[in-house]
């Protein structure tokens, strides 16, 4: 038995958070690389994008639940996703046209662009706090657990319990719809198509009656889309609070630049990467390592503690740039 | 870069008029009293005092946005360093901590250290089949060998005296020393950050130093042997004398009745005023010097790498060689505004350094200010200083006048408790209009 309450300590603290986790960054991740890709500057204002959208999301929600709605099990804030998608896609639209377009236009050096995000990072930032102010938010209803720890002993009559929260199912199982239908539009649809030929050569785009205004249009609702599906899969999970979404950039810029920034596959196994390697990094392992009959004595088994996660993304970011300064699926580079 | 950096000149009597304007602002602060200004010259030397030290960043991060091109998005974390010196240099020593673990501590710094620069050593001699292995193992083991000395140094440094202390304490010299030892530690961070990441493209580079300042500032939150971490540290020296014993002198007592102030107003604006003066002294020899700079044949140089990196290397310049030395001297500077900072407060708080207002906005100041010009860069940093403390009085303000029509209730309410947040969006919309109609700035390079 001992292996097996190794293994569910293993589950229960590492592979179950980490993968919710990881879907959460690989979500993330592709809306950046997705911006990359398309309009080829890196996006400082996508965690406040993140969190503006979830912001939105929230106020549905409340919407929602003071007219008396209720998912059962599931949280009310998935019905109230779409008006969160929604909100955050004509934000961005909005200040596509007030502030990219003429940089664009004037064909500037991305670093201008990157320099813009920075601005539209402080303005989001703004209005996500005039809209919903400062404070940890919980906006997570219905059942709490899928899996409890107690039910878990019980079924299975081991010494360790593993627990499932809903919202880690609904991560995964929300990630890979998306990751699906984001797939299935880029490979199949015309639209999607003519993103991705545009993401490859821009002027043989152009050359071929591709317009370019309707690509940086569908590739802003796309982003639009993650982002607010990242945020509130990640608010749910955790809690919403803004200051932590504009901490999220660097794992997330860490994810896409890992798997190759304008790479989609890039993203998500870069999310997955970061994801897991700051988990493992940062777990004690000492109840594992007892279960499989090591002595551990004092030591936790720890290599770094808690507060270094983003340590863990930067390290793993510095070292993949140095040996593959494109990124493990050969993104682009500008 | 961009090509359209010198384009026509612009008066030379630009500059020393906005200073003016800037000047004009303070004198208001100071002395009139209504709904724009307080009328206190305590509030507005404080403002001044920041607001200088705030030129010293804009400068800091002029050098390298604007005579190299280099995106540092890690303000903060050199800031956060530079803010370690103050502690370090010229608190009092805290008694048994260097023998609980002071040793063992610099062995595993030494260890620490010694790894990494033995494994790139090996990285380079060995041969390309054993190198993986071999630097691997060289890290493992170093990483290893590192935590055995590090662990009981920290547990033995912060069980010592934990409660009062529980740091390794500073060195008690004179606070004005910790100055450049802050840009000394933000000068060696820099090198560091420098060599791994200067070889890397524009934004990539932002990103890169995005993550090193979120990286210091998590160390000095959690290292707790180093500067007590969030338990902070307070009652760092002063170069300026403290109000108390001024208040307790006769001879001040009777200049104040003098000048028909009190002693505690005038002892406030006294200790202000001095600091006022100091760090006035700092910033104008740190412009000059910059200036020297700009105008030596280095300066130009570094101009020409900056317009057409590729036209400069093949004059035979080393552009990542001439990255790594301005990207060094310019956080050197800001590693001297943070220890200043510190100075002036008197406290040491990581969990102050919020990247949002020690990265971006330096970013806004430099920008607003004229990147490429330190005059610009300097003003820049006193004029968004200013601008933001005072948001937080405008903001409410002009919220009231746009919502009174409203009739009372809770989105008048809601929109009056979250007027402070204004002032993001303000700083946001500043920047976006400066880079979009003045892209220049308010001093333009010459």
């Amino acid at each position: 038995m001992e292996p097996l309450n190794a293994f569910v300590v293993f589950l229960n603290f590492v592979f179950i958070p980490a993968a919710a986790y990881g879907a959460q960054l690989a979500l993330g991740a592709l809306g950046v690389t997705l911006i990359y890709g398309i309009l080829r500057f890196s996006n400082f204002a996508h965690g406040d994008t993140m969190a503006f959208g979830t912001a939105v999301t929230i106020l549905a929600t409340w919407g929602l639940q003071a007219i008396g709605l209720s998912l059962g099990p599931l949280p009310v804030a998935l019905l109230a996703l779409p008006i969160g998608i929604a909100g955050c896609a004509v934000a961005m639209l909005i200040t596509d046209r007030a502030v990219y377009r003429f940089y664009r236009k004037k064909k500037s050096d991305p670093i201008i662009l990157v320099m813009a995000s920075v601005g539209v990072m402080f303005v989001m930032n703004g209005l996500t706090r005039l809209l919903i102010g400062v404070d940890e938010i919980r906006f997570a209803d219905g059942a709490r657990f899928v899996i409890d720890v107690r039910s878990f002993r019980e079924m299975t009559g081991l010494d360790e319990g593993l627990a499932l929260r809903t919202t880690q199912v609904i991560t995964l199982v929300i990630a890979v719809l998306v990751v699906w239908a984001l797939f299935w539009f880029l490979n199949r649809t015309r639209s999607g198509k003519a993103m991705r030929a545009y993401s490859d050569n821009e002027d043989l785009a152009l050359l071929s009656g591709i317009d370019p205004e309707r690509v940086v249009r569908m590739t802003w609702i796309i982003a639009a889309a993650l982002a607010t599906i990242a945020g509130t899969l990640y608010g749910l999970d955790k809690s919403f609070k803004p200051f932590n979404y504009f901490q999220l950039l660097l794992p997330i810029f860490a994810a896409a630049i890992v798997g190759g920034l304008g790479s989609p596959v890039g993203a998500i196994a870069g999310g997955l990467i970061v994801a897991f390697s700051e988990v493992a990094i940062t777990y004690p392992w000492k109840r594992v390592a007892e279960y499989l009959g090591f002595d551990t004595g004092s030591s936790l088994l720890q290599l770094m503690s808690t507060e270094y996660k983003f340590a863990v993304s930067f390290v793993i970011l510095i070292i993949v740039l140095l040996f593959r300064p494109t990124g493990l699926f050969r993104g682009k580079s500008v | 870069m961009a090509t359209t950096r010198q384009v026509e000149a612009v008066s030379a009597w630009r500059a020393p008029l906005l200073f003016a304007v800037l000047a004009v602002l303070f004198v208001l602060e100071g002395t009139t009293s209504n709904a724009l200004f307080t009328g206190s010259w305590n509030t507005s030397l404080a403002i001044l005092n920041m607001g200088l030290i705030s030129g010293i960043m804009a400068l800091g991060l002029n050098i390298q946005w604007g005579y190299a091109g280099l995106f540092n998005s890690g303000v903060v974390g050199f800031i956060a360093l530079g803010g370690l010196a103050p502690v370090l240099i010229s608190v009092q020593p805290v008694e048994g901590a260097w023998g609980a673990g002071g040793l063992r501590m610099i062995a595993a710094i030494v260890v620490g250290l010694g790894t990494v620069v033995l494994a790139s050593v090996l990285w380079k001699r060995i041969s390309r089949k054993m190198r993986v292995p071999a630097v691997l193992a060289t890290l493992v083991i170093g990483f290893f060998l590192y935590r055995f000395l590090f662990d009981p140094a920290v547990d033995a440094i912060e069980a010592n005296q934990a409660a009062q202390y529980g740091n390794i304490g500073g060195l008690g010299l004179p606070v004005l020393l910790s100055w450049p030892v802050g840009g000394l530690f933000a000068a060696i961070a820099a090198w560091g950050v420098g060599k791994v990441a200067l070889g890397l493209r524009s934004d990539y580079l932002a990103i890169a130093t995005l993550g090193i300042g979120e990286i210091i500032v998590a160390v000095l939150k959690n290292e707790e042997w180093l500067a007590r971490g969030v338990k902070n540290v307070t009652g760092i020296p002063r170069p300026a004398p403290y109000e108390v014993d001024l208040q307790q002198s006769q001879d001040f007592i009777n200049r104040a009745s003098d000048w028909g102030m009190s002693a505690a107003e005038l002892s406030g604006i006294w200790v202000k005023a001095s600091y006022a003066g100091l760090f006035a002294t700092v910033l104008i020899v740190l412009i000059l010097l910059a200036e020297l700079a700009l105008k030596s044949p280095w300066g130009r140089m570094m101009r020409a790498i900056r317009d057409n990196e590729t036209a400069a290397e093949a004059m035979g310049k080393d552009v990542t060689g001439r990255h790594l030395q301005v990207f060094v001297i310019g956080c050197a500077v800001i590693g001297i505004a943070g220890a200043m900072m510190i100075t002036l407060d008197g406290l040491m708080a990581p969990t102050q350094y919020n990247p949002l207002r020690y990265t971006f906005l330096i970013w806004v100041m430099v920008i607003v200010g004229g990147s490429g010009n330190n005059w610009g860069a300097a003003l820049g940093g006193i004029l968004i200083w200013f601008i933001w403390i005072k948001a937080e009085v405008w903001g409410p303000q002009l919220i009231q006048l746009v919502t009174s029509p409203l009739p009372p209730g809770d989105i008048k309410d809601h929109l009056l408790d979250s007027s402070p947040h204004m002032r993001f969006i303000a700083m946001g919309l500043v920047l976006l209009l400066v880079l979009r109609f003045a892209p220049r700035g308010l001093v333009p390079e010459k």
